[in-house]
């Protein structure tokens, strides 16, 4: 089968865009996808948002975006999948290329969290749980994270301390990403004093919400021109699993089952190994996801994923870097964009552009985003193309 | 105003009513109607009997609008003795400090004022310390 | 003389249930913030409802209790009635979602009830009447508040939350048999609130004399000469309890001992539960009465008229009482607060 190729990426610096809106993000990441590609024009356009609706009064985004980057008469549509979203309308537009249904699709994650503030915020977060039987109770995804990092505590004797080493590892290699919300380094004592959120959960263990767009051009690689303004990436495989929305549906809400399946089935599809990948973009989007992410996909054994932050495995120049380039805590967390940044950084290892942050010699990177606590686990693995 | 949602809901809120699965035996709350264990279809009514352990816990510092008013409150999953497990608010604590494996006991709280002081009082189970009897 | 209320058919409480809140705020509290600590008191302490309580929420629990020690099936109930002045909505009945809550819907009756602090005993009476008349087997009958006082008034040091709920059906499946009741209403107006008004106004020492004394005096002297009875034939007496004196002075000049009242006086660490005022006295008094034993209780309610009745407990009694918390159980269980977790308890802050 033809290959599917990212051709071009284009993303936003994340923050606080007060001044510019929803459109203006996403129309920014888009035309810079499109002239990485050489000028190459989607006929599909699958647009991953998360709270719109609720924070910007908006719906229909996929239209919206479409239309501002001025696309017209495509395929266009919104993409949601929770926190997954991103990756998501990647796996869309991979689809729409490898059916041979369009030639090139773009896949494109905005979000746009400061057009709310305050408490209000916490409310929209909170309608990716479930609705009737979390969230009228009270549970935010902070609390629900609090309520695994608590158990995880309490299971496996694991030292509170230890997950300082997550934010302040992605907080470190923040510092080499321009892109990044926060470009500084933080010392394990500044975790420490950090506000508590949800006991035991502080602002430290929780990736911050931000404004932020990021775009993925995909095509077949057939339908390209021999030369390209950048070097291809090629879409090896993807696997996709959901588990049940709640927590409390599990059996053992201490196993991301979901993160197993996708990570069993994405390399199944690339023909690798686990020892065969060379870095891990995984979702951040609390310190305590970080464990249970290592421990389900096969890198830890259970209740061991805690120690790899001890022992430097998981820095730039370890056996498993993760979040090459600040990960949702330190880069931010745009929402329905997210997954879409974590796919752009992994092309940007993947080609030798990551500058202070480049892995040497990296040709595989497993790259997965979740929605809520690995409710939905979305994974693919992407390899330079030959 | 969304009281169809609330009032649709109000057996499984005000006293677990949930489902026993006729194939394999199992209690299911939530209510599914497809039994996770067996896949078959499970819709016969049964109320839960509302006792059960804190298998996780935490206290909630920054809350949605919704919950406001009543913050810092606790929110737990716990382990029902007839076998699913839920979320709910711990109520009740005074100076009690819950704990992993705490024994609790479900109660009918209001949950939350819906809207404004001119809305629906929405009305549901949390669960508290089990009172301590001097017969029983 | 007045003739005893008797219903046709023998009746009596199959099942009863108390429920107190767990927070308490000592009078001692609210005079440091009123008074500089200065002045006598009232009572001990009051009970306090929690954020998420009501006159619903403890309504409930005390009828969870009630059907527990009356071991029937919520959908037997023919009636669920609610007798409170603090219902949480002015317009929509407290009983319909208590009845939702034990089950006990559709085919019953539900209605909320309201006469100040013996709702609850007028609820009861209508239950002897619909199971006494032959037209139903049982009817909940429950009293329950979450009374407030104006911050810095007298009332303040009393107005507490609690409740007590009853399930009246025939005598012979009764853990206490009615022996009678008797009504005694005037228009009296010693303590109002008006609505929309957060905060009754009350005839300060018309409340007692004219009110309190005179209504309770009343109902009980022509209970006694009705049923042909005195003081010592009741093992116990309950009189409403709006403060620790007021229940003590009525006691004292009908004749009653201290020790008769004792099991029922219930205010001095709970406070005044208005509609669960006399009944909360009731539960605490059947958590230790024995089989044969005779109790009296006489509500008062503001506006004003009192219930007298008097029951027998039946051996069923024994077998039933350990089947839900006691009064005293939750008595026990306490936390102190302090005014200012009072004050943002009870809505008394500003917010919007
Ligand atoms: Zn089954």
């Amino acid at each position: 089968m033809d290959d599917i190729v990212i051709t071009g990426i284009g993303f936003t610096p994340v923050g606080e865009h007060w001044e510019v809106s929803l459109r203006e993000l996403a129309t920014d990441a888009a035309l810079k996808a499109m002239q990485e590609s050489g000028g190459l024009r989607p006929q599909a356009v699958y647009v991953a948002n998360q709270y719109a609706p609720v924070l910007s009064r908006q719906a229909n985004v996929g239209v919206l975006v479409a239309d501002f980057i001025g696309l017209h008469d495509v395929e266009a549509a919104t993409v949601e999948a929770g926190g997954a979203s991103g990756m998501m309308a990647l796996r869309a537009a991979y689809l729409a290329v490898a059916s041979g249904e369009a030639d090139v699709a773009l896949a494109l994650g905005v979000e746009k969290s400061t057009d709310r503030v305050g408490p209000d915020v916490e409310t929209a977060l909170s309608v990716v749980l479930d609705a009737d039987y979390e969230a009228e109770h009270g549970l935010t995804p902070a609390a629900q994270a609090a309520l695994l990092m608590q158990r995880y505590i309490h299971e496996y004797n694991a030292e509170r301390a230890a997950f300082a080493a997550f934010p302040v590892l992605a907080h470190r290699n923040a510092v080499g990403n321009p892109a990044a919300m926060f470009r500084r380094a933080i010392k394990e004592s500044t975790y420490h004093r950090a506000t508590m959120l949800s006991d035991p959960l502080n602002l430290f263990d929780a990736a911050p919400l931000a404004d932020g767009a990021a775009a993925v051009l995909v095509a077949r690689r057939s339908v390209l021109p021999p030369e390209m303004p950048q070097p291809l990436v090629r879409i090896a495989g993807f696997g996709i699993a959901n588990d049940t929305l709640a927590l409390h549906d599990r059996d053992d809400p201490l196993d991301f089952a979901a993160v197993r399946s996708s990570v069993e089935s994405a390399c199944k599809r690339a023909n690798c190994s686990l020892e065969e990948v060379d870095f891990f973009e995984l979702y951040d989007a609390f310190s305590i996801y970080v464990p249970l992410i290592l421990e389900a996909a096969g890198f830890a054994p259970r209740g061991e994923g805690w120690k790899m932050g001890q022992d430097g495995s998981l820095e730039l120049d370890g056996k498993l870097p993760i979040l090459t380039m600040g990960g949702l805590k330190a880069r931010g967390n745009p929402g329905g964009a997210t997954g879409l940044y974590q796919v752009a950084e992994a092309v940007m290892q993947l080609r030798g552009q990551a500058g202070d942050n480049q892995i040497p010699n990296a040709r595989r990177a497993l790259v997965q985003s979740l929605s809520g606590p690995a409710s939905l686990a979305a994974t693919t693995i992407l390899e330079p193309a030959p | 105003m969304d009281i169809s949602r609330h009032w649709r809901n109000r057996k499984q809120r005000y006293r677990l009513v949930g489902e026993v699965c006729p194939h394999c035996g199992a209690k299911l709350f939530p209510p599914r109607d497809v039994c996770p264990h067996c896949g078959m279809e499970a819709k016969t009514v049964e109320t839960l009997v509302g006792t059960g352990t804190v298998y996780a816990f935490t206290t909630v510092r920054q809350a949605p609008s919704d919950f406001a008013e009543q913050s810092p409150y606790v929110v737990a999953l716990i382990s029902l003795d007839d076998g699913p497990m839920l979320t709910a608010q711990l109520t009740d604590l005074g100076d009690v400090e819950p704990y992993v494996g705490m024994r609790v006991e479900m109660v009918t709280r209001k949950l939350r004022n819906a809207d404004d002081e001119r809305g629906l009082i929405i009305y549901g189970y949390k669960f508290r310390p089990v009172l301590e009897r001097a017969l029983a | 003389m007045p003739e005893l209320l008797r219903p046709e058919r023998p009746v009596g409480i199959v099942g009863y249930g108390a429920y107190v809140p767990r927070y308490r705020l000592p009078a001692k509290e609210i005079a440091r913030i009123w008074t500089q600590g200065r002045g006598g008191l009232p009572i001990e302490e009051k009970a306090v409802p929690g954020l998420d309580e009501d006159t619903i929420t403890i309504s409930i629990e005390a009828a969870r209790n009630a059907l527990a020690r009356a071991g029937i099936d919520a959908e037997l109930l023919r009636a669920v009635w609610v007798g409170s002045e603090s219902h949480p909505y002015a317009v929509k009945p407290s009983s319909t979602i208590v009845a939702e809550a034990l089950g006990a819907t559709p085919f019953t009756q539900a209605g909320d009830w309201e006469f100040a602090c013996k709702a609850g005993t007028e609820a009861m009476v209508a239950a002897f009447g619909l199971i006494g008349s032959g037209m139903a087997d049982y009817a909940l009958a429950i009293g329950a508040d979450t009374a407030q006082g104006r911050p810095g008034d007298a009332l303040e040091y009393t107005a507490a939350a609690g409740g007590a709920a009853f399930i009246i059906g025939p005598a012979e499946e009764s853990l206490a048999v009615l022996l009678g009741t008797l009504s005694y209403v005037t228009d009296t107006p010693d303590f109002w609130r008006r609505a929309q008004q957060p905060y009754p106004e009350h005839g300060m020492r018309f409340t007692g004399e004219p009110a309190y004394f005179q209504h309770i005096g009343s109902a009980a002297r022509a209970f006694l000469e009705a049923t042909n009875t005195t003081p010592q034939d009741y093992t116990y007496a309950i009189f409403h309890q709006p403060n620790a004196k007021f229940p003590q002075r009525i006691a004292k000049q009908l004749g009653f001992t201290p020790e008769q009242i004792a099991p029922g006086l219930v205010v001095p660490t709970v406070g005044n539960t208005y509609s669960g005022s006399a009944i909360l006295g009731l539960t605490a008094t059947l958590d230790v009465a024995k089989p044969g034993d005779r109790i009296l209780v006489v509500s008062f309610g503001s506006g004003a008229g009192s219930d007298a009745m008097a029951f027998e407990v039946t051996d069923l009694i024994e077998e039933r009482r350990a089947l839900a918390p006691a009064t005293q159980d939750y008595i026990r269980r306490r936390t102190e607060i302090d005014y200012a977790t009072y004050v943002r308890w009870r809505g008394k802050l500003v917010l919007k």
